[in-house]
C-alpha cells in the first residue's frame, strides 16, 4: 500500500481488440480428481505479453489449472492451445512453457549455476553459451557470485530468485508462477513484485501467476480471473474487478466490503434506487440495471468510499446511515471505524489518518452519520 | 527427556546386560581366534598362527572367493531389480493388483529360508540347470531384492515429486529425469540396500546349501561342514575376519551418512546467518 503501483502497462488492450489473436486459449477445460471437480468448464483467453493472475480461495483449482498448462495434468474435457497449437498430446518437456514451483523445487544435489543451466543443457546448447546465459540470469536476479552455492546454503528469498532464474533462462513463451512470493515477508514480497513486473516487461514473456493474495493480484496484473470451486467467477482488469464486482463472492473476496440485502424500488437508464432495510435507508446508485421492480438484490460499498460525519448531511433522504461508533481499528495509515447502525447492522468505514493521531475528531460512542456519493456503491444481482 | 539426562542405574544395567547378551559370544569367538592352543576351550597364550594357517588353506580361500563373487554380483542384481520394484510400489498409486504385488514383494522377508531354498532348488531342477555359481547368485539376488525394494520404497515415500516435474518442465524426458534427478537423490538408499543385500548374501547358509553345486561351495557352507568335524581355531579366525569386514562396511556407510548430515547442518546454519 505504501508503494506506487508497478502495474505493467500494455499499450493496447488486446482483450478489447476483436482483431487480436489470443496467445493461450482454454476452451471448456474440466478436470476432476476421484469424482471431485477441481476445474469446471473454464474458458479463458490470455494474450501475448500479459501478466495474468489467477486469484481465488484455497482449493478452488488454481494450481490444477496451472498444472494443465504446464502439462502435468491432462484435462478430462476441453482443449488447451498455446500459440495456436493444440497441447493435448504434448508432454511437459516439449511445451514452450516453464514453471516456477510454489516450493521452488531446486535440485538439492546441484549448485545454483547447475540448477539454472539445467534447462539449457537439455536443449544441447554449447557449454560456452550456457555459461554466459547463466551469468546473465544470475545478474538479472542479482545473485552474482553465488553460482557455486548449493540451494540449502541460500536464504528463502535467494532460493526464490534462483527458481525464477531457472524458469526464465530458457526464454519460454509462457512463464507459470505458482504462488511465487508466498514464502516471503511483506517487504521482500512487495519488492519482488516490482522486480517481477520489470523483468516481465523487459523480456516480453507472458506471465500467468497464481496467488491467493488479492492485493498482490491487483498490484501486478494486467488482468485477473477470480476463481471459486473450479469456475471463473469474474475476469477483468484489476480496477474493474475491484470497482465493479459481478457477484457477492467476488466483492467479498477482492478487498473489504459492506454488503446489504435489499429490493429494487426503481431502475432507470441512469440510476437505480434500492430499499435496504438492513442499512435502514434507501440507496441510490448512478448506474442503470436491467432488473424488475421488487427484485431481490444486494448493494456493496467499499469502506474507503464512505464518509463519516458528526453532523447529519444537509437535506438528504437517501445514501445516509445513522449510527454510533462501536469500535476503531488503527492501522497506521488509516483507521477502520466500526459503526453500529440504528438497524443493528455493523458498517465498516475506512478513513485516512491525515494528521498525526493526538486526539480523534470522531471517537468511541459518538453519534455519527455515514454518507456516500451515488457512484460509491454497486448493485450485486448474484 | 533429553539425551543429556544421565542414565539411571537401571538403564546402565539394562544396557550392559543387553549388549553382553548380544556381543559376548562374538567377543569369545574373537578372543579364541588368537589362541595358541588347538583346543578351542583352553587358553594357551596369544598367537596369530591360525590366521597364517588360514591363508594356506586353499579350500577356505576358494570358498571365500566364491562367496565374494556371489555377494558382489547378487547384491548388484538385487539392487537393480529391487529399485524397480520399490519404484513401482511407491509411484504407481493405484494399479490393478497393487495389494497383491506389495504382499508378494514382502513375502520373502518372512518366508522361512528353507522353503525359499527348496522352491528355488525345485525350479532349477525342473529347468534342468546345472547347479553352481550362477544358481546361487540368482537365488541370493531373488531373496535379497525384497529388502532393497523395501528400503527404496521407504525413501521414495518422502520424495518431493515436484523436483521431477521441474526437470521435465525444463525439457528432460522421463528417463533422463530419472537418471539425473531421481537416481542421485535416492542413491544413499540404493547404497544402503546394496550393502544389506551384500551382507545377506555373505552370511547365507541355508539357501546356498539348496542351490549351490559342485565347485561353488560358499564360505558359510565350508565353515559349516568343517564345524561338523569339530570346531577349530581356524574357523574362529575366518569368522573374525568376516565380522571385521561386516563391521567396517556398516561403520563406513553410517559414517558417510552422518558426515553428510553434519556438513549440511553447518552449511544451513551459515546460510541463515548470512
Ligand atoms: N493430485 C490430486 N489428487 C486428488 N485431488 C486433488 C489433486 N490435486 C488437487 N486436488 C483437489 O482439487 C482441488 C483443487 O486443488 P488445487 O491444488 O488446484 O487448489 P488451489 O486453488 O491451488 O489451492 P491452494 O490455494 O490451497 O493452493 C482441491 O479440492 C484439491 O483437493
Ligand atoms: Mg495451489
Amino acid at each position: 500500500m505504501s508503494q506506487a503501483s508497478p502495474q505493467p502497462r500494455l499499450r493496447l488492450e488486446p482483450w478489447n481488440d476483436p482483431a487480436s489473436v489470443p496467445y493461450i486459449r482454454l476452451l471448456e477445460v474440466s478436470k476432476s480428481f476421484a469424482g471431485q471437480t477441481a476445474v469446471d468448464r473454464v474458458t479463458l483467453d490470455i494474450y501475448k505479453g500479459e501478466f495474468f493472475s489467477l486469484l481465488g480461495p484455497s482449493g478452488c483449482g488454481k494450481t490444477t489449472l496451472l498444472r494443465m498448462l504446464a502439462g502435468f495434468e491432462q484435462p478430462e474435457r476441453g482443449r488447451i492451445e498455446i500459440d495456436g497449437a493444440d497441447m493435448s498430446a504434448v508432454p511437459p518437456y516439449r511445451r514452450p512453457v516453464n514453471m516456477m514451483f510454489q516450493s521452488y523445487a531446486l535440485f538439492p544435489h546441484m549448485s545454483v549455476a547447475q540448477n539454472i543451466a539445467f534447462g539449457l543443457k537439455q536443449d544441447g546448447i554449447r557449454k560456452q553459451e550456457i555459461a554466459t546465459r547463466v551469468e546473465e540470469m544470475l545478474a538479472l536476479v542479482r545473485m552474482e557470485g553465488l553460482g557455486g552455492r548449493r540451494p540449502h546454503q541460500l536464504s528463502g528469498g535467494q532460493r526464490q530468485r534462483v527458481a525464477l532464474a531457472r524458469a526464465l533462462v530458457k526464454r519460454p513463451k509462457l512463464l507459470l508462477l505458482d504462488e511465487p512470493l508466498a514464502a516471503l515477508d511483506k517487504r521482500l514480497r512487495e519488492h519482488t513484485q516490482f522486480e517481477l513486473v520489470s523483468i516481465q516487461e523487459r523480456l516480453g514473456i507472458t506471465f500467468v501467476i497464481v496467488t491467493h493474495d488479492q492485493e498482490e493480484a491487483m498490484t501486478v496484473s494486467t488482468r485477473m480471473a477470480v476463481m471459486d470451486q473450479g469456475r471463473i467467477r469474474q475476469l477483468g482488469v484489476p480496477a474493474e474487478v475491484y470497482e465493479f464486482p459481478a457477484s457477492r463472492f467476488v466483492a467479498e473476496f477482492v478487498g473489504d466490503v459492506n454488503v446489504f440485502e435489499g429490493r429494487v424500488v426503481r431502475s432507470e437508464r441512469d440510476g437505480t434506487l434500492i430499499h435496504a432495510p438492513a442499512a435502514g435507508t434507501h440507496v441510490f446508485i448512478d448506474r442503470g440495471h436491467d432488473v424488475a421492480e421488487g427484485a431481490a438484490c444486494a448493494v456493496a460499498f467499499r469502506p474507503e468510499k464512505l464518509a463519516l460525519a458528526l453532523e447529519p448531511p444537509a437535506e438528504r433522504a437517501v445514501n445516509v446511515i445513522e449510527g454510533t461508533v462501536f469500535d476503531i481499528g488503527y492501522l497506521g495509515d488509516m483507521s477502520i471505524y466500526h459503526v453500529k447502525a440504528a438497524s443493528g447492522a455493523m458498517v465498516r468505514v475506512a478513513l485516512a489518518n491525515r494528521l498525526r493521531l493526538v486526539e480523534r475528531p470522531i471517537t468511541w460512542e459518538d453519534r455519527v452519520w455515514i454518507s456516500w456519493a451515488p457512484g460509491a456503491g454497486v448493485v450485486l444481482l448474484s | 527427556m533429553s539425551a543429556r539426562d544421565g542414565l539411571s542405574p537401571f538403564g546402565v544395567t539394562a544396557l550392559t546386560l543387553g549388549f553382553a547378551f548380544l556381543y559376548l559370544p562374538i567377543v569369545i569367538l574373537v578372543i579364541f581366534s588368537f589362541n595358541e592352543s588347538r583346543l578351542v576351550t583352553v587358553w594357551a597364550g596369544f598367537s596369530t598362527r591360525w590366521y597364517v594357517a588360514l591363508f594356506q588353506n586353499q579350500q577356505i580361500i576358494d570358498a571365500a572367493m566364491v562367496t565374494l563373487r556371489v555377494a558382489l554380483l547378487s547384491s548388484t542384481i538385487a539392487t537393480i531389480l529391487g529399485t524397480l520394484a520399490g519404484l513401482a510400489l511407491a509411484r504407481f498409486a493405484r494399479f490393478r493388483g497393487r495389494t497383491l504385488f506389495t504382499g508378494m514383494i514382502y513375502a520373502p522377508l518372512v518366508m522361512p529360508e528353507v522353503i525359499t531354498g527348496l522352491s528355488l532348488l525345485l525350479l532349477f531342477v525342473s529347468l534342468d540347470w546345472d547347479r553352481g555359481y550362477w544358481t546361487v547368485t540368482l537365488a541370493h539376488a531373488t531373496f535379497s531384492m525384497a529388502y532393497v525394494a523395501v528400503i527404496v520404497q521407504s525413501r521414495l515415500v518422502g520424495f518431493d515429486r515436484s523436483l521431477e516435474e521441474a526437470a521435465m518442465d525444463l525439457g528432460a524426458p522421463p528417463l533422463k529425469t530419472f537418471l539425473v534427478v531421481t537416481l542421485p537423490l535416492i542413491a544413499p538408499a540404493l547404497l544402503a540396500g546394496w550393502l544389506l543385500a551384500f551382507t545377506l548374501s555373505l552370511d547365507d547358509l541355508v539357501i546356498a546349501s539348496f542351490t549351490s553345486g559342485p565347485g561353488a561351495t560358499t564360505l558359510p557352507m565350508r565353515i559349516y561342514s568343517q564345524v561338523r568335524l569339530g570346531v577349530t581355531p581356524e574357523i574362529n579366525a575366518i569368522s573374525t575376519i568376516l565380522i571385521a569386514i561386516v563391521a567396517v562396511g556398516v561403520s563406513l556407510a553410517t559414517l558417510t551418512q552422518k558426515r553428510q548430515l553434519v556438513r549440511r547442518r553447518r552449511e544451513e546454519a551459515l546460510a541463515r546467518r548470512a
